[in-house]
């Protein structure tokens, strides 16, 4: 199963309420998904500063030594915000050499997302518990991502929960299960692609991430993820400024679409947008197979 | 919780003995309210695509449901008869037994699945797998239909007066399809088939039905159904097990 949600907000009167939104749309989707959740919210940008987000495992994590030794390792301060388990880490440095840093060096963490303005939170549990613990609904930005799991292809675990992020304020969350992973995730690695986990929606994540990277728009790496990635999909993506959803060619998976003058939104089901402001006057869809649909934020 | 139901409203339109608000009662105390009359007009509201509203009528049922609906709304209908005034979530009316529902909007996936009887309307769309193992309902559909249409579809019919996903009428045995605009492409042992008038007699009688037989001319169809190439065991194709 799993559930998925994803609000892009057209309107910016509405960028207070975007945590508010998204929380209750994830709730409707709990009884998808009930083992594990996550969201990612795009906001709160400081100029010239990248955020990492990373979250402690089984032991915590001193959060401060870390981002002593990272700031030695990328040349530059890091300032740390502790949330719960996880935390943020911000500084002027470079983005991915921290990440992989942290990756290689911090084995008790996971990294969840770098960038401008990507945040990503994760727990496992009941996902209204893990929104509020991480306290999703007091979250404000432009667009948001989150989504409820139901475990199939790897361990319930806070580092297999979605969304997956392996490149700059790019995320992805998946319903469904892909069958090629394994093999891709060894061509990826010899593309310079670094993994944390065993899980299939990381190696579609970082799929994303190396099209980009290559020169491809999100919506190129889209379409040409059609016929590289094989299984079960309903994906949505969400970059720094952007929004897309691709179902696999046989779209097994649910999907609903809505959008206003204000917003457009992603549901795994309906009853996920039926709370969302305007949803009466709403343009409402299933996205068709096979199709990439991409909204971007005019600059 | 009490299980009496709202004074009856009052004003224009269809007489509503019950007016049931999904906002103030869970679905279950709605399907139960229902399954313990034995007939009646009822208006449910709020249903915020919350899943199988009026599922398992069995009786002489008016039921108008104000909004979108979630999965297998009137699924098991036998004998009511069901206006939903949005959007269906996945197998809207599935396992039908009898009766007429009507979905004013579009129909996710798998509507009218496994369809026994009656009719399903849907003035919008429909996606994926429409009338899959149809076995006696007659669906039309005002708008298209996705992909896997009618897929091993035994007995009944699918109206389609706009056109067809891929793969329609895929291992299809003797339901009969009839479509206005173009297939994708037809599934395996899916053929056009000729119109005869006794075809065109039928399709007129469903359009009518479905309260489009005035603007629709049944000559602008095309009729698709069995090769019956897949009903036996061929020695050819003992390679293929």
């Amino acid at each position: 199963m799993c559930g998925i949600v994803g609000l892009f907000l057209k309107d910016s009167k509405l960028e207070p309420d975007l945590g508010r939104l998204t929380a209750a749309m994830l709730s409707e989707m709990c009884d998808r998904g009930p083992d594990s959740a996550g969201f990612a919210v795009y906001g709160s940008e400081t100029p010239g500063i990248t955020k990492i987000c990373a979250v402690a495992g089984d032991e915590a994590v001193a959060w401060q030594k870390v981002a002593g030794a990272l700031a030695e390792a990328v040349g530059a301060e890091v300032a740390v915000e502790a949330i719960e388990d996880h935390a943020i880490l911000k500084t002027k440095g470079d983005g991915e050499v921290a990440r992989k840093w942290l990756i290689d060096n911090v084995p008790a963490a996971t990294v969840l997302s770098q960038g401008q303005s990507i945040e990503i939170f994760k727990g496992v549990g009941d996902p209204d518990r893990v929104a509020s613990r991480l306290k999703l609904a007091g979250r404000t930005g432009s667009h948001a991502i989150g989504h409820t799991r139901m475990a199939t292809e790897s361990a319930v675990t806070i580092a297999g929960s979605h969304p997956f992020s392996t490149g700059e304020d790019t995320c992805l969350v998946h319903n469904g299960s892909l069958s090629n992973h394994n093999r891709l995730r060894e061509q990826l690695e010899r593309h310079g692609e670094r993994f944390q986990t065993e899980n299939d929606t990381e190696v579609a994540a970082a799929y994303l991430t190396w099209r980009q990277r290559e020169g491809d728009t999100l919506e190129q790496a889209l379409e040409r993820s059609l016929s590289d990635l094989d299984g079960f999909y309903t994906f949505v993506v969400g970059t720094r400024d952007g929004f897309a959803v691709l179902r696999d060619p046989i779209a097994c998976k649910p999907a609903v679409m809505a959008e206003t003058d204000e917003w457009v939104a992603f549901g795994t089901e309906f009853r996920a947008l039926s709370g969302l402001p305007g949803i009466d006057g709403a343009r409402i869809w299933e996205p068709a197979p096979a199709t990439v649909y991409v909204w971007n934020r005019a600059a | 919780m009490t299980r009496t139901a709202s004074p009856a409203k009052s004003g224009s339109g269809p007489r509503h003995n019950s007016t049931l608000d999904l906002a103030s009662r869970t679905v279950r105390e709605v399907n139960q309210l229902l399954h313990d009359a034995d007939g009646g007009a009822f208006l449910i509201q709020n249903p915020r695509g919350l899943h199988a509203i009026a599922a398992g009528l069995d009786g002489d049922f008016d039921v108008t449901i104000d909004g979108h609906v979630g999965y297998y709304c009137a699924g098991m209908n036998k004998g009511g008869r069901v206006t939903i005034n949005g959007n269906a979530g996945t197998g809207v009316a599935e396992n039908m037994m009898s009766g007429r529902v009507h979905v004013k909007g579009d129909a996710s996936q798998s509507a009218g699945a496994t369809g026994c009887g009656g009719l399903l309307i849907i003035d919008g769309n429909a996606s994926a797998r429409c009338g899959i193992s149809l076995r006696g309902l007659d669906i039309v559909v005002k708008g298209s239909v996705g992909h896997m249409s009618a897929f091993m579809a035994q007995a009944g019919s699918l109206v389609v007066l706009g056109d067809a996903g891929d793969a329609l009428g895929d291992s299809i045995y003797e339901a009969r399809l009839f479509v206005r605009g173009q297939p994708k492409s037809l599934g395996s042992d899916c053929v056009a088939k000729s119109m005869k008038d006794g075809h065109k007699a039928e399709l007129r009688k469903l359009l009518d039905a479905a309260g489009v037989g005035g603007e629709v001319d049944v000559s602008d169809f095309r009729r698709y159904g069995s090769a019956r190439k897949l009903y036996n065991f061929h020695v050819d194709n003992l390679g293929s097990y």
